[in-house]
């Protein structure tokens, strides 16, 4: 790959290489044809390595020895961070809250400041497309807070439908919502529903989960109050998330788990909290995979995100064109089905054939898929869907896998007899 | 696994055998595999002796879990309760005659399950009668 010229990139077959999984043949010898990225992406070698470097190399606690290796930790943990704000465009590091996942990140919100800031009778609004992620933490703190869930619905396609947002912003404190779905792939029009509900004074969390891998995101100028993703979705390591916040808000919430690291100082009877973004960061932080996460936005930003959003349209546009003529043999393609308007993400079902059954068609072939709800269950029950396949694409895929998951379709074809 | 998909299997699955309900069932017992959102629903009508005259599924899902309850449901008619009860993997095993990946092997066995709640459900209604 040309780390250089982000610009000429011609971002088809070269990335590959960095990818050692993509050598892997599956027991029954064939190549591995990776189409789960929506689950999680696959690491390029810089990425494994970055985590080997620091075990073996400059392995130590940060933010409290004095010794070489450990400054050397500490900048190393408080660089990737660096990176991080840098990549979503925060006005400073500080606003990037190290957690586990985008689970925890959005978590972490509800707790802190959900449980700070809202009161019975509130409302928070969420779309109809979001993963269970975004919609049980909002779920259990309505339970606790009284607060009221209301959804913003989609269209049979799983496009957001917003000519009642204003009502439906009426009385709204949090607005949670994704930004692009990882069931179908639609990309929501995230600057403007922000803009309508700071509007009405509602504070705006975005999931990000699925957008910050394949979209050039700037949180500013989204306008987002929190952002939250996950590093292995986006080449990086499992165990590393993160929460964008801006400062005033993440100032003026209380902590979420305590302990050691998110103090300033302890007595017996009381502590006072270190400032941001420690304060959210209690215990010993998952240093090896947050250094390695800034390996993999070094290796996001040398390939480009726009060259990621372009290498990913041009095969969503590829795969639209070789899948069609299934179409009339049964093949239902669920979501916008239009490049334009979805992330490489292609919901599908095949005649009468369960998802299940396709995805373990297609797996003896080699073409790793995923069936089922996507952990969207409600989106599955207002789609009226029991289950579909998704394929979902990165910046190592290419048109050969798209291929090879049209040979896989036709496969299941002839097994399940369908003209 | 591409070789699970056999004409038997797929018949069951298109054409289920006892797919439907019972007017008045003595059993009903009903589960889901979270993972694949397959749901699955047996209701059997018990007669004296306590062995199951009539048995009915209902529910959807794979070809794996809809034909493995097919052919499960359809061997269980006139069977105690007890000895439905007893039945392990190996049956459906049996029925399939193939290995299941270990992936689908909660597929294969949501019929058995449920088969067996509805024959327990059976059994502690006769026994509470
Ligand atoms: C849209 C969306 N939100 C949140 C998540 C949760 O991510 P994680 O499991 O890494 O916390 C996912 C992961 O599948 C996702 O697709």
């Amino acid at each position: 790959m040309n780390r250089g010229a982000s610009a000429t990139v011609t971002p088809d077959l070269n990335v590959r290489a960095d990818f050692p999984i993509l050598k892997e043949r599956t027991s029954r010898g064939k190549p591995l044809i990776y189409l789960d990225s929506a689950a999680t992406s696959q690491k390029p070698q810089a990425v494994i390595d970055a985590i080997a470097r620091y075990y073996s190399e400059y392995n130590a606690n940060i933010h409290r020895g004095v010794y070489e290796i450990a400054a050397r930790a500490t900048d190393a943990f408080e660089e990737a961070r660096a990176k991080v704000a840098r990549f979503l465009n925060a006005a400073e590091p500080a606003e990037i809250v190290w957690t586990r996942n985008a689970t925890e990140a959005i978590n972490l919100v509800a707790w802190s400041w959900g449980g700070a800031n809202l009161h019975a009778g509130d409302i928070i609004l969420l779309t109809q497309l979001e993963h269970h992620s975004n919609l049980v933490p909002w779920q259990l703190l309505a339970e606790r807070t009284g607060a009221h869930l209301r959804y913003i619905p989609v269209d049979d396609r799983g496009e957001p439908i917003l000519d009642d947002l204003d009502t439906l912003l009426q009385g709204c404190a949090l607005v949670a919502l994704t930004h692009v779905s990882n069931t179908l792939g639609t990309i929501l029009p995230v600057a403007e529903i922000v803009a309508r509900a700071h509007s009405t004074g509602a504070i705006v969390l975005v999931d990000g989960a699925q957008a910050a891998p394949h979209l050039a995101v700037d949180v500013r100028a989204l306008d987002a109050d929190f952002y939250a993703l996950s590093a292995h979705k986006m080449l990086g390591p499992t165990g590393i998330g993160v929460l964008y916040g801006k400062r005033r808000l993440l100032e003026a919430m209380p902590p979420f788990l305590s302990g050691g690291d998110m103090i300033r100082s302890v007595s017996y009877e009381r502590s006072t909290f270190n400032e941001l973004p420690w304060k959210f960061e209690a215990g010993t932080s998952n240093i090896a995979d947050a250094i390695a996460f800034g390996t993999a936005i070094d290796y996001l930003e040398a390939y480009g995100m726009e060259n990621v959003r372009a290498h990913e349209r041009a095969l969503l546009a590829y795969a639209f064109e070789r899948l069609a003529p299934l179409e009339a043999r049964g093949l239902a393609i669920y979501g916008p089905h239009d490049v334009e308007r979805s992330s490489g993400v292609v919901s599908m079902n095949f005649a009468d054939i369960h998802a299940h059954d396709l995805a373990s068609i297609l797996d003896t072939e080699g073409v790793c898929i995923r069936a089922g709800h996507h952990c969207t269950m409600p989106l599955m029950a207002r789609l009226d869907l029991a289950a579909t396949a998704r394929a979902s694409f990165y910046i190592y895929n290419d048109r050969r896998d798209v291929d090879a998951l049209v040979a896989g379709l036709e496969k299941a074809a002839t097994i399940f007899r369908i003209s | 696994m591409d070789d699970f998909y056999r004409d038997f299997i797929l018949d069951h699955y298109r054409n289920p055998r006892n797919f439907g309900h019972l007017p008045a069932p003595d059993a009903v017992a009903e589960d889901r595999n979270p993972l694949c959102g397959d749901e699955m629903r047996v209701e059997i009508e018990v007669d004296d002796a306590g062995n199951v005259a009539d048995i009915r599924f209902s529910g959807k899902g794979c070809a794996i879990s809809q034909a493995s309850a097919s052919m499960l449901v359809e061997s269980a008619k006139g069977k105690s309760l007890e000895s439905l009860i007893a039945l392990g993997e190996a049956s459906v095993l049996e029925n399939v005659g193939i290995d299941i990946s270990p992936t689908r092997m909660k597929c294969a066995m949501l019929g058995l399950s449920v088969l067996k709640s509805a024959a327990l459900a059976g059994l502690a209604k006769a026994g509470s009668e």
